[in-house]
């Protein structure tokens, strides 16, 4: 089971289809099943018996995520791997230290990978959809994988399988999830 | 609600209708048949489809050139937030990066919302969807192969998917006609308090294109 967190600007919003639904099919691709569950509802306690996390992203304008960032504590200590996609590498940049900064960003970008990793093997260059407005520093003692013109595309924490994406995946990119939990959410706890 | 009078638009707002509050349809009429941003074939029918809504209809024409369409749709836009104040846009976009992101730049200039809840959504579950849920949905136009003329005006019901996953599937169009292989009309949505009944409808095709002109159409009781 992997958990799903919505972060739009309401549980059970139009949001939900675009921003989390298209990565629950791709979770369930790879034969996972998922919990999708709103970030207000106490994830924390649903994602127990879960493999991952997957922090997922949000509409330009809907920042209402981050009106209370406490609501996120329980993610570094829940032990388990996480994706952040876009207002999720937001919430990792947050949570690791790291700042936010104002970085628009709409379309198809280049993304140059910058350091070598498991994620994304053998890759150097590819295309991506970004859809943000705002972008992150990297966190202390984070690792940036993957850059773009603009701003850092894919961070990590060197210790531990949390990663950030700014990219959406589920457009052209949705290897980047499936590595992400055939890699590191398969053995069962 | 950005509205061609296709399905992906007219479901796209029962959705939104379902969870916001939708202020009215706006549309864009393209002189150009071949416009990159707009569906064109029986656009002017999206007036009859806000009445049978009672949605309030913000329309505005576009030569249909490629680029100068962002000006005429962002015009419609302007035009939406000072006579309906409205706060966000909704699309019926479902993989197409081109019309997604120059719509979603258009409302950041605007500081709208933008939602696109077909998004990479399930094509056969959606298509699965609009028929349990009772939209009548037309082929309006065909613009690929294998599609022949017996096609046009036809009603997208159980049979008809079940020919469009074998086209999809042997001749790869997408099956929610996404690629521009074909385009719809919407004549009745769960949402319509009437329901469009057509009167009067022209047929032209060749060569794998054709065209099913609305040149008649009402509102009547559903």
């Amino acid at each position: 089971m992997i958990l799903l967190v919505d972060l739009c600007y309401r549980d059970g919003s139009l949001a939900r289809e675009e921003f989390v639904l298209p990565i629950a099919r791709i979770v369930e691709s790879v034969g996972e099943r998922c919990r999708i569950v709103h970030f207000t509802r106490s994830p924390g306690s649903a994602a127990r018996d879960c493999k991952g996390i997957i922090l997922c992203g949000t509409p330009i304008m809907d920042n209402g995520f981050m009106d209370d960032p406490s609501l996120f504590s329980w993610v570094p200590g829940s032990g388990l791997p996480v994706l952040g996609i876009c207002a999720g590498m937001e919430i990792l940049t947050f949570l690791a230290g790291g700042t936010i900064i104002s970085c628009p960003g709409i379309g198809m970008t280049g993304v140059r990978v910058t350091a070598s990793d498991q994620l994304i093997p053998g890759i150097r260059m590819f295309e991506a959809y970004e859809l943000h407005d705002n972008a992150c520093t990297l966190p202390p003692g984070y690792i940036a994988l993957a850059e773009s013109e603009r701003c850092i595309q894919m961070f990590r924490d060197p210790d531990r399988p949390v990663y950030g994406v700014m990219f959406h995946p589920e457009v052209g990119n949705e290897w980047v999830v499936a590595r992400f939990l055939t890699g590191y959410c398969r053995p069962s706890r | 609600m950005l509205c061609s009078g296709g399905k992906d638009s007219i479901y796209s707002c029962g959705m939104a209708k379902e969870r916001e509050e939708v202020a009215c349809l706006i549309t864009v009429h393209a002189e150009n048949e071949e416009s990159y941003l707009f569906h064109t074939p029986n656009v002017c029918l999206v007036r009859l489809q806000a009445e049978a809504a009672d949605l309030p209809l913000v329309e505005t024409e576009s030569a249909g050139i490629k680029e100068e369409e962002l000006v005429d749709l962002g015009r419609a836009l302007d035009i939406a937030a000072e006579c309906h104040g409205i706060e966000g846009v909704v699309t019926g976009a479902i993989l197409s990066v081109y019309q997604a992101s120059r719509i979603q730049r258009l409302c950041r200039e605007r500081s709208l919302w933008c939602l696109n809840p077909l998004w990479y959504t399930s094509q056969e579950d959606y298509m699965q969807a609009l028929i349990y849920q009772g939209y009548e949905v037309l082929i309006s136009g065909v613009f690929s192969a294998p599609f022949d003329a017996a096609w046009l005006g036809r009603r997208i019901d159980a049979r008809a998917l079940a020919e469009l996953k074998e086209y999809a599937r042997k001749y790869r169009i997408t099956l929610t006609g996404e690629g521009g292989e074909y385009e719809t009309f919407v004549a009745d949505a769960p949402f319509f308090r009437k329901r469009i009944e057509i009167v009067a409808a022209e047929a032209t095709y060749h060569n794998f294109r054709g065209l099913f002109r609305i040149t008649g159409a009402r509102l009547v009781d559903k």
